[in-house]
């Protein structure tokens, strides 16, 4: 060989022990995880989460879904999983709803200022929650929704209308016009043009937008913590609680379960449709 | 009065017309009807816009500027809220700690994030399982990441008790228990969860690179890491500011990870802004602090943003 084939073979071997590492700097949390969960009490007591479970089982993942406590309740975290679905489905289809017919409205129509909307809308994906927190629980207890579904629900869609609506607005801008034209002049108006030649179109970006929406809100804390009420606490609250007790010894087998549970949707989501989920992410990546 | 959409048939159909004074008209007024609609259909979101984001948004700032305390009070007190809130320690730990965070946060994610879109961009095999390892941090929550490397931190069951069983009894790797180190090891969970992101969208910047540069850089024998660092890389520089913008502002966004991670402890040692505004609302109960803090953390978005948002229009305008 040349020394122009050896230094290629090096580089190549370079970079792939490279990114094999990377690789595992990314795993490791999740093996080690995953590892912990399978174990028993006593193991976990003994030995540091790095180590592989003597005799795998899956005692604390029965114990961490349907019996772990969080303060005096032990219904495990199958409560906070329902809870989460509940909120979830409402508020996914609706923020989308509102995102697809907002972006519509600002892409194939003039509306007089539909510029300055959109300034508006993109500088809203920016504010963090905190700006506008409290004056949002004043606005719902005013309406009586604060601490319920519906106040939960509200919020997540209120959080959601700027980046969806600027998702499908870009999206919808690039649809050829001729198609809206077309329709127009056969007469068919605002909505059925939306419901007849838009949403057919759509597909690709609804799947984006409700991947989007549903790892988003499946993954937030903050507004369920302050929004949902008692009773429609979400997972990750749950979780946090969970995790967080002092009382007694820390069961981290219970408590990597549980964790694994509550990211078990948006994991499967995302090995399930990669591709739209790593669009969605770039796409709406100022929420938060 | 809205602007009757212009019509600007095609020149065919246009043409079919016998009147087309008339029909333009006639179609003008149809048109308008229809825009009514495009306007009602925007009315829940500039409602939305007007209350909940921008209302609120002056809301805060104003009750910043009155002696607000557990409740709202509506006469203005000058800068009385900032001048007490940048008095306050733990506010002063929380700010500062943004800045603390935020560089090696920034530093971390966006050298990993660039590093890892060029390993990937040099044509390696099995491309799509890399991928899918390194982003899989993305799908999940900031609170099970924080716990997840809480554990792999923690002093009694994560790295310290690794190496202390290999036969290293003394080995000591306590910084999330110490207060002056608790702050850095967010720095840890923050590169893992986000670089991705950044590998993400620096990858679809690199594949767009024009092959015509490559191949000339390869004719003048110039090395691939140089072709990167001098010339494919400055030339995606709006795109490595995005992703600086983009980081920067979850730094300062931060909230979930810190609480699941160290819950700002110990004491307020790893407190951030995002978590001092929340506690002193709904915990302390004192909306004035609340609302002064908030402002702050509103303001350094803005200071990210406006300049982003300048230098973008500037650049598609040119």
């Amino acid at each position: 060989m040349t020394t122009a084939q050896w230094r290629d073979r090096v580089g190549r071997t370079g970079l792939y022990t490279l990114i094999a590492w990377m690789c595992l700097f990314f795993s490791i949390p999740l093996l080690v995880v995953i590892a912990t969960s399978f174990k028993t009490s006593a193991e976990v007591r003994t030995f540091s989460i790095f180590t592989l479970p003597a005799s795998p089982n899956i005692a604390s993942w029965i114990k961490a879904w349907a019996h772990a406590c969080t303060g005096l309740k032990c219904g495990g975290i199958r409560v906070g999983f329902w809870n989460s679905v509940r909120i979830l489905i409402p508020s996914v289809i609706l923020s989308v709803s509102a995102g697809a017919v907002t972006g519509y409205a600002l892409s194939h129509w003039r509306v007089r200022g539909a510029n300055i909307i959109m300034l508006l809308l993109l500088l809203c994906a920016f504010i963090p929650y905190q700006v506008i927190l409290y004056p949002l629980v004043k606005m719902e207890s005013a309406v009586a929704i604060y601490g319920s579904l519906a106040g939960i629900i509200a919020v997540h869609v209120v959080f959601g209308l700027p980046v969806m609506s600027l998702l499908f607005r870009n999206f919808y801008v690039g649809l050829p016009e001729e198609l809206v034209k077309a329709a127009r002049i056969d007469g068919a108006g605002f909505w059925r043009i939306f419901a007849l030649v838009i949403l057919p179109l759509s597909v690709n970006i609804l799947i984006v937008a409700t991947i989007l929406q549903t790892t988003g809100i499946w993954n937030d804390y903050l507004l369920g913590l302050i929004f949902a009420g008692r009773d429609n606490m979400p997972m990750t609250v749950q979780l946090n609680a969970l995790s967080t007790t002092s009382t007694g010894e820390i069961e981290y087998n219970v408590n990597t379960a549980a964790a694994l549970l509550t990211a078990l949707p948006p994991l499967l989501i995302y090995f399930f449709s990669g591709r739209y989920f790593v669009r969605g992410i770039t796409a709406g990546a100022v929420k938060g | 009065m809205a602007t009757p959409v212009p019509v600007r048939l095609e020149a065919p159909l246009a043409s079919f017309q016998p009147d087309r004074a008339i029909e333009q008209r006639r179609v003008g007024r149809a048109y308008h009807l229809r825009g009514r609609a495009a306007r009602l259909a925007l009315i829940p979101a500039v409602v939305i816009m007007a209350f909940c984001f921008y209302g609120s948004m002056f809301w805060t700032v104003y009750i910043s500027l009155t002696r607000s305390f557990l409740l709202p009070v509506y006469k203005f007190a000058g800068t009385a809220q900032y001048v007490r809130l940048f008095a306050t320690p733990r506010w002063q730990v929380a700010y500062s700690n943004m800045f603390i965070f935020g560089f090696l946060d920034i530093i971390g994610t966006l050298g990993l994030g660039i590093l890892l879109a060029i390993l990937l961009d040099r044509s390696v095999r099995f491309e799509g399982i890399f991928r899918t390892v390194l982003l899989y941090p993305l799908s999940i929550s900031f609170i099970v990441t924080g716990l997840t490397w809480q554990w792999i931190l923690s002093p009694t069951i994560g790295v310290q008790q690794l190496v202390r069983s290999f036969g290293w009894t003394d080995f000591h790797f306590n910084w999330i228990t110490q207060p002056e180190t608790a702050i850095y090891t967010l720095v840890f969970a923050g590169i893992w969860h986000q670089s991705g992101l950044i590998m993400a969208i620096m990858l679809a910047g690199l594949r767009g690179v024009d092959r015509e540069i490559w191949r000339a850089a390869r004719v003048e024998g110039i090395p691939a890491w140089r072709t990167y660092v001098s010339i494919v890389l400055p030339m995606l520089r709006p795109l490595v500011v995005t992703c600086l913008v983009l980081v920067a502002i979850a730094v300062v966004k931060s909230y979930d990870l810190v609480v699941a991670m160290t819950n700002g402890g110990p004491g307020f040692a790893s407190d951030l802004p995002g978590k001092f505004v929340v506690d002193f609302e709904f915990e302390r109960a004192n909306i004035g602090q609340a609302s002064a803090a908030a402002t702050v953390m509103l303001g350094s978005v803005l200071a990210i943003v406006a300049p982003y948002l300048y230098y973008e229009l500037a650049r598609k305008n040119r």
